[in-house]
């Protein structure tokens, strides 16, 4: 009964509190028109999702949320001074990173998050040979980039999904 | 208003703005596509952001009720730029190789 | 204070916005330009809410909500005629 009223039901908490914020809470009946579009809209777009996402820890999300927020200020920090100083000394490379991921969707995560914090773009997942492509500004030591990357990012989200 | 409230608003705005104008010089001054790429996704993103939070911070201060909507905008500003900046970086690498095909046949 | 916090975002956020001009004219790539539109897109979306504070209404701000949908749309579509010489397949 719970599945058949719920289909999706991450996807109609994530609508409803999307809603809310949007319309500021404001009163009761912008939240009843919540609840409704939140349980309606799920339905009419189920063909369109792939199949439910299975997270093993989300007690483990708040804390990773956190460290890439703190992450994303440092990054920024260190692009903003690699901008304005001398641009002949960056060394930028292309970097391939190999992934334990076996999940798209988690893969996609990674990459988000990888474009987001330090110096580095993801260009592509490779998902014949589960490989992660990206652009670094400033990489003089490649391996390390790549360890880095593998310990404090991918190691989290295969907990958080697998 | 709070002079406390009054001083982070102004300072979440002159970070904001700071950190808006780096991402382009940034684009405007490095020396490459991919290397260009990287203030605005990271830089940008993050002034907008901490423009957004200002107001957000600002209304609710001023206004009775909540500002929540402006953290949407910020939610959805942090989850598009990755994708943005992904699809450009395949399109620049797509446009590249097709260039070098097109030598390698011209030859 | 707020006031001259708000005078001087306009003005960094202007000065950001000649320089994705300058780079949406000078390219060299159509990549790099759309690049710069899109950065164009999001420091307008900065302005708007700078202007919001100044005006202390939160009006201007249904204006940013949708230049940001709508900036993201166009970027995607623009980048996926590159890669596929179509938008909707």
């Amino acid at each position: 009964m719970m599945r058949r009223l719920l289909p999706r039901p991450a996807l109609s908490l994530a609508l409803f509190l999307l809603w809310a914020a949007l319309t500021n809470a404001a009163s009761l009946a912008t939240l009843l028109l919540g609840v409704l579009l939140s349980l309606a809209l799920p339905f009419i777009t189920l063909r369109f999702w792939p199949d439910a996402r299975r997270i093993a820890r989300p007690g483990l999300i708040p804390g990773f949320a956190a460290r890439v927020a703190w992450d994303m200020l440092l990054a920024n920090w260190a692009v903003a001074r690699r901008v304005v100083g001398p641009v002949a000394k960056l060394s930028p490379a292309f970097i391939e990173v190999p992934l334990d991921l076996r999940d798209p969707f988690a893969a996609t995560v990674l990459g988000s998050i990888v474009s987001l914090t330090p110096g580095t773009v993801s260009i592509d997942v490779d998902r014949e040979r589960w490989v992660l492509q990206l652009h670094a500004l400033d990489a003089p030591d490649p391996d390390a980039l790549v360890r880095e990357i593998k310990r404090r990012y991918e190691a989290p989200i295969k907990e958080i999904f697998s | 208003m709070n002079p406390i409230i009054e001083f982070v608003v102004a300072s979440l705005i002159l970070l904001g703005a700071a950190f808006a104008l780096l991402g382009s010089v940034g684009l405007a001054r490095l020396p490459d596509f991919f290397t260009r790429l990287h203030g605005p996704t990271k830089a940008t993103t993050l002034g907008v952001g901490a423009m957004v939070l200002a107001s957000a911070v600002y209304f609710t201060a001023t206004q009775p009720g909540v500002s929540l909507h402006e953290i949407a905008v910020m939610l959805f500003l942090f989850i598009t730029a990755p994708v943005s900046a992904h699809l450009l970086a395949k399109a620049a690498l797509h446009r590249r190789t097709a260039a070098h095909d097109k030598d390698v046949d011209d030859r | 204070m707020l006031n001259f916090a708000i005078e001087a975002g306009f003005m960094l956020i202007g000065i950001a916005m000649l320089l994705n001009l300058w780079r949406l004219l000078r390219g060299p790539d159509i990549t790099d330009r759309i690049l710069a539109l899109d950065t164009l897109n999001i420091n307008a979306i900065a302005l708007l809410v700078l202007f919001g504070i100044r005006e202390a209404s939160s009006a201007y701000f249904e204006a940013a909500l949708i230049l940001a949908a709508m900036g993201f749309v166009a970027t995607i579509a623009l980048c996926k005629f590159l890669l596929r010489g179509d938008i909707i397949e």
